[in-house]
């Protein structure tokens, strides 16, 4: 096992080389001044925490026992670079955060591995994302056809559209076996050693995975992500009562199927199950449906993807006890009160689909052997993404990022943290500003959205004392949108009008999860709505829904007249 | 004396020719705020009095012409607001946009029976408008007894039917509900929809779904709706019989025509479509026709004395027509629901128009108050209008009885069709020599015309057009009244 690994590092000598221009080359050999100097000003407190494990005696003993040989041709090779670990970077679990930061791990020189005990790919290429895209372009078009007024309004005529089930299965687990090749080839081609197994931290720097194998690494990253969470009194057996896991193998299409849980994946199951004949009925435990989303947009996107549809809900309460379908009864919920606490109802239905959102999987990972306290499963951390221990302290050289962190359980903020957490191991500090990351949900029309909501903003405007204006366009004035008939969609901006800071965009609408992008990427690097604004956009495009907003907002005019904007609720 | 054809001929100089035998009082040009109301009031005051009280509904409008139901996107004023006329009260949301809807009443809104989000029927009661705060528990009864009458949706409150149903009963072990105890009434989302739609009681259903419950095809059926389409879920099972649906589809989809070569086709235009949609929807309404010969000495008389003052024929017989009606209420009346009278306020007068290739009614509002010449005067800005397309919305469709006119091409006699929301329309021949022979016996040549009303005979009944056409005949012998 030992030689496989320095002979897989003696190998990946040419990364070594590049990486001697970094400064956690240093670790013993480069002169501690050049060490000082470097990060002091960059981080303070990190750097205490290298300095001290460097006289670490124990470890060094092991690593010159095991690994002298090694690192004497290393530092051959390298001049100054000394190695005393394994690995620079180990990556606990390969899902999209995790690889993420492996791409990025290589870009930087760091020579990393990552460990998976399922499927390379996690949950967003498995049983998250992927498949549920492929559901939706299926969905997405069965709608179209089955739209005879619109498609009439086109001057279309198409015979009963029909559709195959186990096709469309298919194509979703087609979608998932491509990508999640696609994820392995990446990493296998770019020298990312995959190692197979579960992932333990057993100490500082000491990861186990499998049964026996310890390897050790410089720094690590735990991206073990989710799982979706069921509540107690909820029997999933996976044929009636499901979850998205087994929802997005799409065995069955039932004639009725109640969604527990209104959120992105409640709300793209229910897309999908229309589009494919169902009747859906949401059960939502607070008082309205689509909490989370701006109140503007969700308003909207309820006439538009509940009202019209085959769906009914139940908001204000829990379903507390699901039992599945067996000796010839339905599926049966009992709803209760969510203020009463008090039953209320009971429904029976054919399934029942548990999208109540998705708890960190975390346990077995070792978080006791460091001295870290999960909080319901998520690893706490710091804006860093560094984990912090029971006692509030930062363990050095551990992070993690997606979903065990909880702080943004979306697959692009994964990664995103991913690629920070390298960047800090390399020498750059790095902070991502999560507000700028957009999320999207991909029902028909889309929504999609970015920073703060209306509420958030007013808050926080409240708090801080500035003013909040908000510009809004229909997608109805929009030229392209017209073109495909999709006039249906809302774009609003909210703003500064002091100083032309962007604070959230929301659309929904015909490609909305698309179009977020300009708006996210302003955000990020802090472009502000006067300098945007001159940005061309294309016509006729979908874009324009966005340079519109930008052109109706109105910066640095009337600075202190609250009643300017009137206040749409 | 000029006969009715040749004065109607050049009342209407040219391309706008009031005749027809169908009336589309629900085309609309444009889109705009409308407001629709109409009042409530006994039928007769000697007959039991149903709503006293000045309690008004307000009505899902039409906001376009393609557009059959409307959501609510929100009500700008809540229950127990006062409103002042020309006020916003609610956001609806057509088939092509959101509109303001204000009222064209003081009162106070008593009643909201459609909530935010829900969709009503064109022409459903939306809210209820009561005039003086008295009024108003009255007026909330009644939007209670209109929701239940539409609403079958299941809240999860304790209160809904379906619970008190279950509650009785100890609490249900497991997989007790399906067959034991008093029966829950379990109905798919679409299923309670479409109830809601057809205003259907899903609790007086029986199910033939899996497990007893109610099916969107059981409200259909008891609605009497064809299910149009299979569910695709049961056509998905069957992939073998699929390619063999759309030909079934096909020909039921209605009778096959023998193509005749060399014919070509165009397609209706909004007008002829709105049209075409309300000449259908007109079969659903019992009507029947009363015929009465009418002399026009008098009137043709008349004319020759107001002509030169701008006075039309239209406006003339409009005029008769709307004091007629001031005297017979009931065929001025409309019948919304199958189930009461709607005895309007104002008398407003459509008089079909036939414009290139459509057919308009613009209305004269209230034309029993109006003088002749106001009235003639305000028929010819209607005319103008009408020609350059740009009658709005309330001044096409907010007729209460109407009035079509084809004596002018020589048609001694028509039939015309009811216009859906009227109780009655008049078709009036042309006026011609005719011998007539008079109480004592002697024989004399004078002016008849023949007018055919048809109506609604779930409000009115053949004594009540016999008075009314009585009334008009004895107006429009002796119309010395009208110029007054």
């Amino acid at each position: 096992m030992h030689s496989s690994f320095s002979f897989s590092l003696s190998s990946s000598s040419s990364p070594v080389i590049t990486r001697s221009s970094h400064t956690f080359g240093f670790v013993s050999i480069t002169t501690p001044n050049e060490l000082t100097l470097r990060y002091c000003g960059l981080r303070g407190e990190p750097l205490g925490f290298r300095a001290l494990r460097l006289s670490d005696p124990p470890r060094v003993q092991t690593w010159n026992g095991r690994n002298s040989k090694m690192v004497l041709a290393s530092l051959s090779d390298n001049q100054s670079t000394r190695k005393s670990f394994d690995y620079d970077l180990v990556i606990i679990g390969a899902g999209v955060g995790g690889h993420g930061a492996a791409l990025h791990a290589v870009e930087k020189g760091l020579k990393t591995a990552i460990i998976e005990g399922d499927v390379i790919g996690g949950t967003c290429v498995n049983r998250g994302c992927v498949p549920s895209k492929a559901l939706l372009a299926v969905s997405g078009r069965m709608r179209e056809l089955q739209n005879e007024h619109h498609l009439k309004s086109f001057g279309l005529q198409v015979a009963a559209a029909n559709y195959n089930r186990q096709g469309v299965a298919d194509h979703a687990n087609n979608l998932a076996s491509k990508i999640r090749s696609n994820l392995t080839n990446s990493l296998k081609a770019l020298g990312v050693d995959i190692l197979t197994g579960f992932g333990t931290i057993l100490g500082p720097h000491k990861v186990k995975f499998g049964k026996e194998n310890i390897i050790t690494a410089r720094d690590t990253i735990i991206a073990t992500g989710s799982v979706p969470f069921v509540p107690k009194g909820i029997e999933v057996d996976g044929k009636t009562v499901i979850t998205s896991d087994h929802a997005l193998k799409l065995e069955h299409v039932p004639e009725w199927i109640a969604i527990v849980g209104s959120g992105y994946i409640g709300l793209e199951f229910s897309d999908v199950y229309t589009a494919l004949g169902s009747e859906v009925t949401f059960i939502e435990a607070l008082d309205q449906l689509m909490p989370g989303f701006d109140p503007e947009i969700s308003k909207m996107a309820q006439r538009v993807l509940i009202n019209p549809r085959k769906i009914n809900y139940h908001t204000g309460v829990f379903a507390t006890k699901i039992t599945p379908a067996r000796d010839g009864k339905p599926v049966t919920i009992e709803l209760t009160d969510a203020r009463t606490k008090e039953q209320t109802d009971t429904l029976e239905v054919d399934a029942a689909l548990i999208a109540t959102g998705r708890a960190p999987f975390t346990e077995g990972l070792g978080l006791e052997n460091i001295n870290v306290a999960a909080q319901r499963g998520f690893v706490p951390v710091d804006e860093r993404m560094r984990v912090i221990d029971a006692n509030g302290n930062l363990v050095p050289h551990l992070y993690c990022i997606g979903d065990a962190n909880g702080k943004l359980m979306l697959a692009h903020a994964a990664s995103a943290q991913g690629i920070s957490v390298v960047e800090q191991v390399t020498g750059t500090d790095h902070i991502l500003n999560h507000l700028s990351i957009p999320a999207a949900c991909f029902t028909h029309p889309e929504i999609s959205m970015v920073g703060l909501t209306e509420p958030q903003a007013r808050e926080k405007a409240e708090k801080e004392g500035f003013e909040v204006s908000i510009a809004k366009t229909s997608f109805k004035a929009n030229t392209k949108a017209l073109a495909e008939n999709e006039g249906e969609g809302l774009a609003k901006l909210i703003y500064r009008p002091d100083n032309g800071d962007i604070l959230g965009v929301h659309i929904f609408g015909m490609h909305a999860a698309d179009l977020i992008h300009e708006a996210s990427n302003a955000i990020a690097l802090g472009t502000r709505i006067q300098d945007i604004k001159f940005a061309v956009h294309a016509h006729p495009t979908l874009s324009e829904v966005l340079d519109e907003l930008y052109k109706a907002a109105k910066v640095g005019v009337h600075v202190s007249s609250p009643v300017e904007e009137p206040v749409a609720v | 004396m000029a006969s009715l054809s040749k004065i109607s001929l050049s009342n209407f100089d040219s391309p706008t020719t009031s005749f027809s035998s169908y009336l589309s009082n629900r085309l609309r040009w444009r889109n705009q705020s409308i407001s629709f109301f109409s009042k409530h009031r006994s039928r007769k005051t000697m007959k039991t009095v149903q709503i006293t009280a000045k309690i008004r509904e307000i009505f899902m409008p039409a906001l376009s012409s393609t557009m059959t139901e409307g959501k609510i996107v929100s009500w700008t004023k809540s229950e127990g607001d006062f409103l002042s006329k020309g006020e916003s009260v609610v956001v609806v949301e057509s088939d092509k946009a959101d509109m303001d809807v204000e009222t064209f009443y003081d009162g106070i809104l008593a009643a909201i029976v459609v909530p935010e989000g829900e969709t009503a029927p064109v022409g459903s009661p939306i809210g209820i408008l009561a005039e003086t705060e008295e009024e108003i528990e009255e007026a909330k009864a009644k939007a209670a007894l209109a929701a239940s009458r539409s609403d079958n949706s299941i809240p999860p409150s304790a209160s809904s039917p379906v619970t008190q149903e279950s509650t009785p009963s100890p609490p249900p072990h497991k997989g007790s509900s399906a067959g034991e105890g008093p029966k829950k009434i379990v109905a798919t989302p679409y299923a309670n929809k479409l109830a809601k739609q057809h205003k259907i009681d899903i609790n007086s259903l029986t199910g033939t779904g899996p497990y007893g419950r109610i099916t969107p095809a059981d409200v259909e059926k008891a609605a009497g709706i064809e299910s149009t389409k299979k569910p695709i879920i049961a056509a998905q099972l069957e992939p073998a019989k699929a390619d063999a649906a759309p030909k079934v589809a096909a020909s039921a989809g209605g009778v096959n025509f023998v193509e005749i070569p060399g014919s070509s086709v165009v397609p209706f235009t909004t007008m002829q479509a709105t049209v075409a949609k309300n000449m259908v929807e007109s079969l659903s309404v019992p009507t029947f026709r009363v015929g009465y010969p009418i002399l026009t000495d008098a009137l043709d008389a008349l004319y020759e004395k107001v002509k030169p003052k701008g006075v039309t024929m239209t406006a003339l017989l409009a005029k008769a027509a709307a004091m007629a009606l001031v005297q017979h209420p009931v065929v001025n009346s409309t019948c919304k629901d199958g189930k009461s009278f709607t005895y309007n306020s104002n008398v407003n007068i459509a008089v079909a128009v036939a414009i290139n290739g459509g057919l308009i009614t613009p209305v004269l509002q209230d034309a029993d108050k109006l003088d002749l010449y106001l009235l003639s005067k305000k028929w010819k800005e209607l005319v103008e209008k009408a020609r350059a397309k740009q009658l709005q919305s309330h001044e096409y469709n907010s007729g209460t009885f109407t009035l079509s006119n084809l004596g002018m091409f020589g048609v001694d006699r028509f039939d015309a069709v009811l216009p859906p929301g009227q109780g009655a329309i008049m078709a009036v021949g042309a006026s011609k020599p005719t011998v007539v022979v008079d109480a004592d016996g002697f024989f004399s040549v004078k002016r008849k015309m023949l007018v055919n009303v048809t109506a609604d005979h779930r409000i009115i009944y053949g004594a009540d057009l016999a008075a009314f056409l009585q009334t008009f005949s004895t107006i429009i012998q002796n119309p010395d009244s009208l110029t007054m």
